[in-house]
């Protein structure tokens, strides 16, 4: 690669508003956090003492953050292949149809731009109580639906938001997979006379397990950190924590509960779930980017 | 074209036709029940169709101070459109100044430089929130443009972008511009700057949506009403009185939340299925 040479100010005069803003916003606030999660802070933050990693041992110990675990595994694993398998489905529909592809793609992609807080105000209109038409319908097959009491319902009703929203992400990545995949592969699969359904597993499913493990992997992250808005609109963690996710955790037990030891515990924590998590997808792209 | 099958054809548009009706769906009906009284909105269950009432809907939104929040749509539009635009411009600023440091000079720091940078790439701002707005706070920058901005800023996915696509810049017209004596900066303004276009447009697309449909954040730190935004204040108006949810106004803020980042997607499409894919490789 060619460069500039003998230029010694330049780089950093380039470099500096981004170092300034990651320095400042970035490492100071994480350095924070790892360095408040050693330490017991009274409520009203006029002393701390060292504790070493207390913190961390009571928050492994709390019932309130295993349960959180619980319900952000099983919401995670809920929205990731609900909207993963929708996505599918749709993009080698979109994928086989020549006329109105196009078509298509910008009507079944719009929903992404919808931030989750307001999908889910949407759904939840659609399920409210007294005048949904979901929950009205519901009731007519025999469901009483309300997701302010019904901590599954509630839980339900966000994750049907937040699969709304993210199935367009994936069908997005899963469009452009399919046509990336050679025609003449499926073709000389027809000639072998393998029926459509037998094309698919065999030829396009494991041509497509590479994107496929990727969007796992992001929908992981989709569905930790930007469904939080999605909740905190809708069911604010509750009834009775029924949709209090990790990430809503962090924010009750250090914004509102003001229990700052304990919420920067929680986000150490989830810091490295989430580094390992990349560190997974980095070694899978370099494998990519060795074939 | 042996494998083509017309009846599997049928299937398929019918399938995808459902589809786009499913996606549809709620925003329809909250077009519908924001043409409603909440009167009429109560009287029996949620319309399909329009009712008479979706002008002056809007216009109280616009206009008045909204319920529970204390400042008009209107207010909370501009607060969005300020965000969205200051992190998609200068996210891309700052990352392509960034980028072009790492890749068309040699210094010493260059890697170190580097790798702090994309390290910021593991931990979404989610992750450091409590620390984050403490940050801030001590920076007295809560309640302002900057700090609804310059934090959600600190993330290398635009670096890495225009990192990728420098280094296909053919060494050949760095050679040309120095041999005609062109500057570093002149090189960057003329030569990159111009090449970077689609790149540019592409991120655009998607730091506007993500800075548009940001919701944590600004719900953290601005705590005087006048910074809310359109996104943030829709679970206030939402769960503002104890009795019946104004439904009617809460989907005409939810459609005027979601109609600025539609259109965009919208019309640049191109440019968002570059961006999407593109960035999150």
């Amino acid at each position: 690669m060619a460069t500039f040479q003998h230029q010694r100010l330049t780089p950093w005069l380039l470099l500096a508003p981004q170092l300034v803003v990651v320095g400042l916003f970035f490492f100071w606030p994480a350095g924070q956090a790892i360095y408040q999660s050693l330490f017991t802070q009274d409520p009203f933050g006029l002393a701390s003492t060292f504790s070493g990693l207390q913190n961390f041992i009571d928050v492994l110990h709390d019932p309130e953050y295993l349960a959180a675990f619980t319900v952000t595994i099983l919401f995670t694993l809920s929205v990731a292949v609900a909207s993963l398998c929708i996505a599918l489905l749709l993009a080698v529909l979109a994928d086989r149809v020549i006329k109105g592809s196009r078509f298509y793609r910008t009507l079944l992609t719009w929903p992404y731009a919808v931030a989750p807080a307001v999908a889910a105000v949407l759904w939840s209109f659609l399920f409210d109580p007294s005048l949904g038409r979901i929950s009205h319908f519901l009731e007519l097959v025999g469901v009483h639906w309300d997701h302010h009491i019904n901590g599954g319902q509630a839980l339900a009703l966000v994750i049907i938001a937040s699969v709304w929203v993210h199935v367009s992400y994936n069908f997005v990545f899963f469009l452009a997979g399919l046509q990336a995949i050679p025609k003449s592969l499926l073709e000389a699969a027809a000639i072998d006379a393998a029926g459509p359904w037998r094309r698919f597993w065999t030829i396009t499913f494991p041509l497509l397990s590479p994107i496929m493990f990727f969007l796992l992997i992001t929908n992981t992250t989709y569905a930790f950190f930007e469904t939080f808005g999605a909740i905190d609109a809708t069911t604010a963690g509750g009834p009775g924590g029924a949709t209090r996710t990790l990430i809503y955790k962090i924010y009750e037990d250090g914004f509102k509960g003001l229990d700052v030891g304990h919420s920067a515990a929680q986000s150490v924590l989830l810091m490295i779930l989430v580094a390992a998590l990349t560190l997974v997808q980095f070694r899978y792209i370099e494998r990519k980017a060795h074939y | 074209m042996r494998y083509r099958r017309p009846g599997l054809d049928v299937f398929s548009h019918l399938l995808l036709i459902l589809a786009v009706i499913a996606f549809l769906f709620p925003v329809w009906m909250a077009l519908t029940a924001a043409t409603h009284s909440r009167t009429d909105l109560y009287t029996s269950i949620a319309p399909l169709w329009f009712g008479s009432e979706g002008l002056h809907n809007f216009i109280s939104v616009l206009t008045e101070p909204i319920p529970g929040v204390g400042a008009s749509a209107s207010t909370m539009l501009l607060n969005s459109l300020v965000m969205s635009l200051g992190i998609a411009f200068g996210k891309i600023a700052i990352s392509m100044l960034a980028a072009y440091a790492v890749v068309f000079f040699r210094f010493p720091g260059r890697a170190l430089c580097f790798w702090l940078i994309f390290m910021t790439l593991m931990l979404p701002v989610e992750v450091r929130i409590v620390p984050t707005y403490q940050v801030v706070a001590d920076l007295h920058m809560l309640n302002s443009y900057p700090g609804m901005i310059l934090p959600l800023m600190a993330s290398a996915t635009a670096t890495f972008l225009f990192r990728q696509f420098f280094l296909t810049v053919p060494p050949e017209l760095l050679e040309a511009a120095r041999v005609d004596g062109a500057g570093p900066w002149k090189f960057l303004w003329d030569i990159l700057l111009p090449l970077s276009k689609t790149n540019i447009a592409a991120l655009f697309v998607i730091m506007f949506l993500y800075g548009w449909n940001q919701y944590l954040w600004p719900l953290m730190i601005t705590t005087d009403q006048s910074w809310t935004t359109v996104v943030v204040s829709l679970k206030q108006l939402a769960s503002a009185s104890d009795a019946l949810v104004p439904w009617q106004l809460v989907t005409a803020m939810a459609l005027l939340a979601l109609i600025p980042p539609v259109v965009v997607i919208i019309v640049m499409q191109r440019y968002f299925v570059k961006g999407l894919v593109d960035s999150e490789k």
